[in-house]
Order: C-alpha cells, then sequence, then structure tokens
C-alpha cells in the first residue's frame, strides 16, 4: 500500500480576490497509482489540479516533485515537461489532429521521425489513427477528447492531471473512453491524478481519493474506505449510501458471475473473467431481513449477520451488519419491533443478485 | 451625366493603355501603404498581444486607448506627425517631411492602432484556458506566445485587411506630410482630390477605379487565404 511518493504538496494557500479558494497542508501522489479528486462543483479540485501541475502559483506553500522542491521559475518549468494536462474542454488548435499531438514533441526539439513515432504511437493506443488528417475542429465530442487525451499521452509524462476527463459525453462515448482509460493506466503504469465526478468513474479508475469541499481537503484514503467509511456527513452525503465491497471473479457463466468477498460468495449478474478484481456495490434499500432462514427467500444472495451498530433514522432505522463482509439495511420502525432487533443479535438478510452493480476495479 | 459617362470611358483608357503615370501612382500608393501596414503589423500584433496577455493595473484604461485609437482622424495624425517632423520640429533633422517616407511614418501611425486592436481581441477571445493548456504541453513562454497567434490567424488577417484598407484609402495626413509632389509623393488619394480640383473628372474617375480595385484585390486575395483555412 505505501510506495513511494512522487509529488508532495506542503501546506498550499491560493486565493482569489480576498477568499481563500485552497488550502492544502498535505498532500501526496504515489508513484504508479491513479488519485481521484472529488466534491462537489466549486470545491477546488481544478484549481489544485493547475497548482499541481505548476500552472497556477500558490501564494504560499511548497510543492515537492521527487523530493526536490520546485521554488524557481526553473524548477517549475522543469516540472511541468514531466506532468501533462488534460482539461476539461479539448483546446484542440485549429489544425489537423495529427499536428495537435505533434505540438507537445515539437516543444521538445524532437527530431521528425521520434515525433511521427510518438504521435502514431498514441493514435493507436487511444484507437484514433483514422481521424490523424481531420480537422481538429470537425470532430465529435468523443473523438476531439480522444484526442486531447492522445496529446496528453504522447510525451510519455511521468504524472498525468485530467480534468473531468467524461464530462459532457453521452454515456456510451462515456463508458467506452472510460474503459479504455482504463487499460491504458493499466498499461502503462503511469501516476494519474484526475477530477473525478461520479462515483462509477472513481471506483474504475482510481485506488486513492481526496474528497474537497470549500478548496479544502475533508477526507482522504482508498476508494473502498472512502466509500465505505465516510468520516463526516458531508462525505457520505456526497458519496452516497451504497455498501461497496471489494472482490473477485470466482465463476463466470451466461451472465451469471460468483465474486468471492471476504470469504464469502455474492451472485450477481453481468460478464467479467475469471480472477478480475471488482467492486460489489449494493444499496441499503435493497437489502432484505427476516428473522430465520426461511425456505420462499427468492433471492440468490443470503446470508446470516450480526447487528452491529442501529442508527434510527426517523421513520426507519440504519443497521449496519456483519455478514462475514459489512452490510447495511433500512428497516421501518414497526419490523424492527417485529423482529426484536437489538445490537449483537444474529438476523438473516438477502438481496438479489440483480441488485448487485458489479464494477471493474481501477489497475 | 455625359460628364461621368465620359469620364469612365477615358478612365478605362487610361487604365488600359498602362498610363505610365497613373502606374507610377498606383504603385507608389501600394509601396507606401503596404509597408505602413508590415510595421503596423509587428508593432500591433506585439504590443495587442502582450496587453492581452498579462494582467496589470490600468488595464482596462489601456485598451479603452487603443481602441479609441482604432479611430484616429487621419488629419489629426497628420497634423502631429507634420509638427514632429517640421525642420525645427525634435525630429526635423530627419528631413523627411514631404518624401514617401514621412508618409509611411504617418500611416503606420494610423494602422498600428487599429491592428492592435483587432489582436488584442483575437487573442482574448481564444479560451481562456489554452495558454495553460499549450505550456502544459511543455512550451516556453515564447512558443505559447507563437502557438496561440497562429491559433488567432483569421481575426489577424482581418486586422491587415482592416489596417491595410484604412490606410490606403486615407487622405488627410497623406497630403500633409507627403505634399502630393508629382513623381514622388503622389499616391491615389491625393492625386484624386487634385484632378477633381482641376475638374478633370475622367482622371479623377480613373484613380478612383483604381484604388477601389487594388483595395478589392488585396482584400480578396486575404480572405481567400482566411477562408481556405477556415473549416465549415
Amino acid at each position: 500500500m505505501k510506495s513511494e511518493s512522487l509529488m508532495k504538496i506542503e501546506n498550499i494557500v491560493l486565493r482569489r480576490g480576498g477568499t481563500t479558494v485552497l488550502d492544502i497542508p498535505e498532500l501526496h501522489v504515489q508513484q504508479g497509482r491513479v488519485l481521484a479528486l472529488i466534491g462537489p462543483n466549486g470545491a477546488g479540485k481544478s484549481t489544485l489540479l493547475l497548482t499541481m501541475a505548476g500552472l497556477l502559483k500558490p501564494d504560499r506553500g511548497k510543492i515537492y516533485y521527487q523530493g526536490n522542491p520546485v521554488d524557481s521559475r526553473a524548477s517549475r518549468s522543469d516540472m511541468r515537461r514531466k506532468i501533462s494536462v488534460v482539461f476539461q474542454e479539448p483546446l484542440l488548435l485549429s489544425t489537423s489532429v495529427y499536428k495537435n499531438i505533434a505540438l507537445g514533441l515539437k516543444f521538445r526539439h524532437l527530431t521528425g521521425s521520434e515525433i511521427d513515432k510518438g504521435v502514431n504511437e498514441s493514435l493507436e493506443y487511444f484507437g484514433i489513427t483514422s481521424l490523424a488528417k481531420r480537422s481538429a475542429k470537425t470532430l465529435s465530442g468523443g473523438e476531439a477528447k480522444r484526442v486531447s487525451l492522445a496529446r496528453a499521452f504522447a510525451l510519455k509524462p511521468e504524472l498525468i492531471m485530467m480534468d473531468e476527463a467524461f464530462s459532457s459525453l453521452d454515456p456510451p462515448t462515456r463508458e467506452g473512453l472510460m474503459e479504455d482509460l482504463r487499460h491504458i493506466l493499466e498499461e502503462t503504469k503511469i501516476t494519474a491524478v484526475m477530477a473525478l465526478h461520479d462515483r462509477e468513474e472513481t471506483l474504475r479508475l482510481a485506488q486513492d481519493v481526496i474528497v474537497m469541499h470549500q478548496g479544502k481537503i475533508v477526507q482522504s484514503g482508498t476508494t473502498a474506505d472512502i466509500y465505505n467509511h465516510p468520516d463526516s456527513e458531508f462525505v457520505a452525503n456526497f458519496v452516497g449510501t451504497e455498501i461497496i465491497l471489494e472482490g473477485t471473479v470466482k465463476r463466470c457463466s451466461e451472465g451469471n458471475v460468483i465474486i468471492t468477498v471476504q470469504g464469502k460468495e455474492i451472485e450477481a449478474i453481468g460478464n467479467f473473467s475469471i480472477g478480475q478484481r471488482v467492486y460489489c456495490c449494493l444499496r441499503p434499500e435493497n437489502v432484505f431481513l427476516s428473522s430465520r432462514r426461511q425456505d420462499k427467500i427468492s433471492a440468490r444472495n443470503v446470508f446470516e449477520a450480526k447487528v452491529v451498530k442501529i442508527i434510527r433514522q426517523g421513520f426507519f432505522n440504519k443497521l449496519y451488519l456483519d455478514c462475514g463482509f459489512p452490510l447495511v439495511a433500512y428497516i421501518t420502525i414497526p419490523s424492527y419491533e417485529d423482529l426484536g432487533i437489538t445490537e449483537g443479535i444474529s438476523v438473516i438478510t438477502s438481496f438479489k443478485a440483480t441488485s448487485v452493480h458489479v464494477i471493474p476495479q481501477g489497475k | 451625366m455625359d460628364l461621368i459617362v465620359q469620364g469612365i470611358i477615358k478612365a478605362f483608357e487610361l487604365i488600359i493603355s498602362f498610363d505610365p503615370e497613373v502606374m507610377g501612382i498606383t504603385w507608389l500608393s501600394l509601396k507606401i501603404s503596404g509597408t505602413a501596414t508590415f510595421i503596423s503589423l509587428f508593432i500591433g500584433v506585439s504590443i495587442g498581444t502582450a496587453v492581452a496577455l498579462n494582467n496589470f493595473y490600468g488595464k482596462r484604461l489601456v485598451i479603452s486607448l487603443i481602441n479609441t485609437g482604432m479611430g484616429l482622424p487621419p488629419v489629426v495624425v497628420g497634423l502631429f506627425v507634420t509638427m514632429l517632423i517640421w525642420r525645427s520640429g525634435p525630429f526635423g533633422f530627419l528631413e523627411i517631411l514631404y518624401t514617401p517616407y514621412a508618409m509611411i511614418v504617418a500611416q503606420a501611425i494610423i494602422a498600428t492602432p487599429i491592428v492592435m486592436g483587432i489582436s488584442l481581441a483575437a487573442i482574448q477571445n481564444l479560451p481562456p484556458n489554452l495558454r495553460l493548456q499549450i505550456l502544459s504541453l511543455g512550451a516556453s513562454r515564447l512558443q505559447m506566445v507563437w502557438v496561440l497567434i497562429k491559433e488567432a490567424r483569421l481575426p489577424l488577417l482581418a486586422a491587415v485587411m482592416a489596417g491595410f484598407g484604412g490606410v490606403i484609402s486615407e487622405i488627410g495626413a497623406s497630403i500633409m506630410v507627403g505634399g502630393n509632389i508629382k513623381g514622388y509623393s503622389r499616391v491615389l488619394t491625393t492625386a484624386t482630390v487634385m484632378e477633381t480640383g482641376k475638374g478633370n473628372f475622367d482622371i479623377a474617375i480613373a484613380l478612383g477605379i483604381i484604388l477601389l480595385l487594388v483595395a478589392f484585390t488585396i482584400n480578396a486575395l486575404l480572405t481567400q487565404i482566411q477562408q481556405r483555412q477556415h473549416p465549415r
């Protein structure tokens, strides 16, 4: 888990017109991992990305890159050449796709054949070789996004920063790009920091997550950590109430998949390869409770669980359960009283295979 | 009515026969206004870009001044340039009053704010994050500025057209600092005024038509370049 720190930032403060837009006491970017910055609009994700990339100068604080302080014009431009930034909008120049991708390589004064090799490799990576001669201004949103990613990857950066890589793309385009990007990140083992918007993107692509709010870090940890153990109401509301379980695919046939989660087997729907690491996402409202094992339960997943904690929330109670893996369920007050639930007793929990949303893990 | 028809016929005669005096005047006009536009392009684009890309105290005031300069009355420019290069003026030692050089200076002063204002707007109109994107691809500051200028090439061509169109058709400054000396500093506009004053409408009409043709040809050429670059 603990790997080498590629970038460290210390006591960064950035002000804009009298208000503090960024206040980060400490942040590490671990070598070879994907870090997601999540948070509501205006939380400071983009500003933090640009500051880390050396494009915005903080009012106070220090950035260390590979252990060396970045505090001079020379060191900043040196660091900039090792980092690529992909902005939310594709920002392509009005020339051909090829020339757009070649741009950064040209800035580095590479030879024609080196540039050609780099551009073609990157075009191939993102499956856009056929677009090379097209004018960048005639591309669709998804194509333009791929070109802007290819332009950043062509530089073979040590660190890549992506601001809302999937915003304003229609669902199939977004899905395709996300899956391709996941493969590329996996293959290149590149370190990445991504400002992301939604849960699925984060689970699929990132291993570490930082939740931001009003320019501050409110929680940081591994992806599963953040989603399963939000340590404040803000984070809990932002990440949603889903239970997220890490598991490995054990069997898969005809769209039915068996996933091992902490020694237990969960049945779900989908096509995955055996041994693939996945997240099983489950909404508490889809978890049912009964007092003892009944034959009439049609759900595929039935587990005996221990009630760990009960939290009263208006007309229902929220139960934290332990069935070898953690689970959360809602129960109405009358059923709660009917079942005679108290902390420490055992109950039977069940959920349908179709209620489990399986997401492949990043890297 | 007869006068006009006669004039037009005579005008075409002069043009088709490549009348040496008319051709000389046309060539001089092109040289003076072309050089002036070229000079204004350097000064205008560099200062316009610098103002657009930097934040400093009083930036808005500077932009207002540049925009005001776009409507600078040529006679006022002519007056100031004349005063400056008058024999007893601060630049009198150059002895360029009533020469084509003085006309180039005056026309460059007229065209520069036009080019500057349009360049400024063109660079400001680029997406705000484009600069950062280019820098993040590893560009030096100079490389970044060059890419931005190339990216704004369509509106910059418009700046060239506006600047050239402004000075080729300008008369006030040209006549004040150039003096309309036959065969030396006489250009299309000053010649047209003089011939009209003398009642030589045919020559005046010929000169007017040539002026229009020159302006049209140059603009058509630039428009061609501009629109070919422009993706549909």
